[in-house]
């Protein structure tokens, strides 16, 4: 021990790194990104469970619902189906972001994180964007899963992209919303629950599972007009390969929109909390 | 440069609106290259205190520099220049001791090559190499304290704070981290620590501040806080609780001192030393009461807090008393 010791002050020249301000803040985000990830890997069960549930709802909707949901469109339900459950399982992805929130600050890490001389915004954005790289893995899983089930997109491959991009970044903004509701929560546990309430709503009372003119008149007007909805159109659109109109457009506004009014929000939720 | 390592002047701290007070107004000067203990029993404020000066929280009133910068006008370099570990031993689960340490390494933006060998040295200096590349899930509590630590101390910083170091911890590695901290401190590294334990801070600490709700109660070197008391303290043995509650009358008046009972023994602290034995076993003697046994010893730390504060050092007070952060990191 004291060989370590013994040349502590000393040996303090020279140790630091000199990067500018924003290098640092980049590096920063990724280094606790990559350690989001890692413990993705080491408890794969939470990753297994984040395949498994979206699954589950394609294999529910596809072969138990969808006898009972007519839609006329090219290869009938399935191909309904599919873009609107891609979209959800980014949504729910984002779920993610509360619970690891609130595991880190009830686990005490945040408090040694605000101790370093990190970047203030790493800890939430490294979430963020860790959320954000599990989110791709599973739609590519989703995608897998939805072309056994004879999903057919009928867009091209670039089409495809486009849509998965516009549903992932739609994700992204909205899970700063979620990382406001992990710092609020006083456990993980009730991180989850908490995030319940608002993802019910947004993806079912949606155009994800079936069309907004079958359900009631009342609740019409929210389900056309709430983000989720022009998402699932924008992603439904550019997969089936007909015009979007401009439900691409909305999508994008709903997008920055949120991240606009949720990452500050978030941001300051983060200062407070210690 | 200032000989002093950490200056605190008249920290103020409430939570809940003003309704909780954990600190009264807090002032300390921690001197460079020692241990300098804050002594405290739980929700005494200690750790809302170390939280202060690691720009974790910031003061309600008041101001604290820590190697000369002020913790709330220039955080990023007190973040510099402090290690924070505790007895939570906030470390990442989910990874392996040396990903901890390379996380740690890279957020203190330290070269990465220096990162990866500081890693391995210190995973080595503390007896985690075997472990370096398992899951921190399956440590020990005495391994993740360690790695807490370690993780304090890649970047070298030249001020450590430890928030009870070794609380939980069993006697063996206790000790293996009190001979840490003793050769961080020969390195020349100003240690802050804080501890329930009155032995703790009689090994480690040069000097050491009392806190209790939040105010400090006394300071000085432990020396000058045991000679506050008296010189010595008489240690008496009944063969039961009735002989010791008739004994106790018996001998009250050898100190000026009110006489402290727990079941079948009293202590007494006496200027005298063997003449107040002597003494005692006399009257004792006299009046027929039998002893058990009998010792002379020196005041601990203990008996300096119980009569500054009339109760005991390791009661648990975080219920009644207000330390917030106590209370959601139990909760937690």
């Amino acid at each position: 021990m004291t060989t370590v010791a013994s040349e502590n002050i000393d040996a303090r020249q020279n140790i630091h790194d000199e990067r500018s301000a924003l290098s640092w803040a980049v590096s920063d985000v990724l280094t606790m990104a990559r350690r989001n990830l890692l413990a993705l890997i080491r408890i794969p069960t939470a990753l297994v469970f984040s395949i498994i549930q979206p699954i589950m709802f394609v294999l529910l909707f596809r072969y138990i619902f969808s006898g009972a949901i007519p839609v006329s469109i090219p290869g009938g339900y399935v191909n309904y189906l599919m873009p609107g459950i891609i979209v959800q399982t980014t949504i729910f992805g984002a779920v993610g972001t509360a619970i690891g929130l609130a595991e880190d600050l009830h686990r005490g890490l945040i408090e040694r994180f605000r101790a370093l001389p990190m970047a203030r915004m790493a800890v939430l954005a490294g979430r963020t964007v860790s959320d954000l790289g599990r989110n791709v893995l599973v739609l590519a899983i989703i995608t897998a899963v939805g072309l056994l089930v004879g999903f057919r997109p009928h867009g091209n491959f670039l089409h495809y992209i486009y849509a998965c991009l516009i549903t992932l970044l739609f994700a992204f903004c909205l899970s700063w919303g979620f990382a406001f509701v992990g710092l609020a929560a006083p456990t993980s546990e009730a991180a989850q629950a908490m995030t319940f309430p608002l993802i019910f709503p947004l993806t079912f009372a949606s155009s994800i599972f079936v069309r907004i003119a079958t359900m009631p008149g009342w609740l019409q007007p929210f389900a056309r007009n709430q983000p989720v909805s022009e998402v699932t159109n924008a992603v439904r659109s550019l997969m089936r390969g007909v015009s979007p109109g401009n439900s691409v457009w909305v999508s994008l506004a709903w997008s920055i929109g949120a991240i606009a009014v949720l990452g500050p929000l978030a941001t300051a939720k983060y200062k407070k909390v210690a | 440069m200032s000989d002093f390592a950490v200056i605190a002047d008249t920290i103020v701290r409430t939570f809940d609106e003003g309704n909780v007070q954990a600190l009264k107004g807090v002032s300390l000067q921690v001197p460079r290259g020692e241990v300098f203990g804050l002594l405290g029993p739980n929700g005494s404020g200690k750790t809302t205190m170390v939280r202060i000066l690691s720009t974790i929280l910031s003061p309600t009133s008041g101001s604290a520099t820590v190697d000369g910068f002020d913790v709330v006008k220039r955080p990023d370099d007190v973040r510099r220049r402090i290690g924070l570990a505790g007895q939570y031993a906030t470390v990442d689960e989910n990874l392996t001791g040396f990903e901890n340490l390379r996380m740690i390494g890279s957020l203190n933006h330290l070269k990465k090559s220096y990162v990866m060998s500081r890693a391995k040295e210190l995973l080595e200096e503390f007896g985690l190499s075997d472990a370096a590349n398992r899951n921190v899930k399956t440590y020990s509590g005495g391994m993740r304290r360690r790695l807490d630590l370690g993780a304090a101390l890649v970047a070298r910083p030249p001020i450590l704070f430890l928030d009870e170091p070794t609380t939980g911890l069993d006697p063996q590695s206790r000790q293996d981290l009190w001979t840490i901290i003793e050769g961080l401190v020969e390195g020349g590294t100003t240690v802050l620590l804080t501890t329930q334990y009155l032995e703790e801070a009689d090994r480690l600490c040069k000097q050491l501040v009392v806190l209790d709700k939040g105010s400090i109660i006394a300071e000085g070197t432990s020396q000058e806080l045991k000679t506050q008391l008296g010189t010595t303290v008489l240690s008496l043995t009944f063969a039961s609780t009735s002989d010791a509650a008739r004994g106790v009358e018996l001998i009250r008046d050898l100190s000026n001192k009110p006489a402290n009972v727990e079941g079948t023994v009293v202590e007494l602290t006496v200027e005298g030393g063997p003449a107040s034995a002597a003494d005692a076993l006399r009257r004792l003697d006299g009046a027929g009461v039998t002893l058990a046994g009998l010792t002379l010893r020196e005041p601990s730390l203990d008996d300096v807090f119980l009569s500054l504060t009339g109760h005991k050092a390791e009661d648990e007070m975080v219920t009644e008393d207000g330390d917030a952060t106590a209370k959601r990191k139990v909760r937690a």
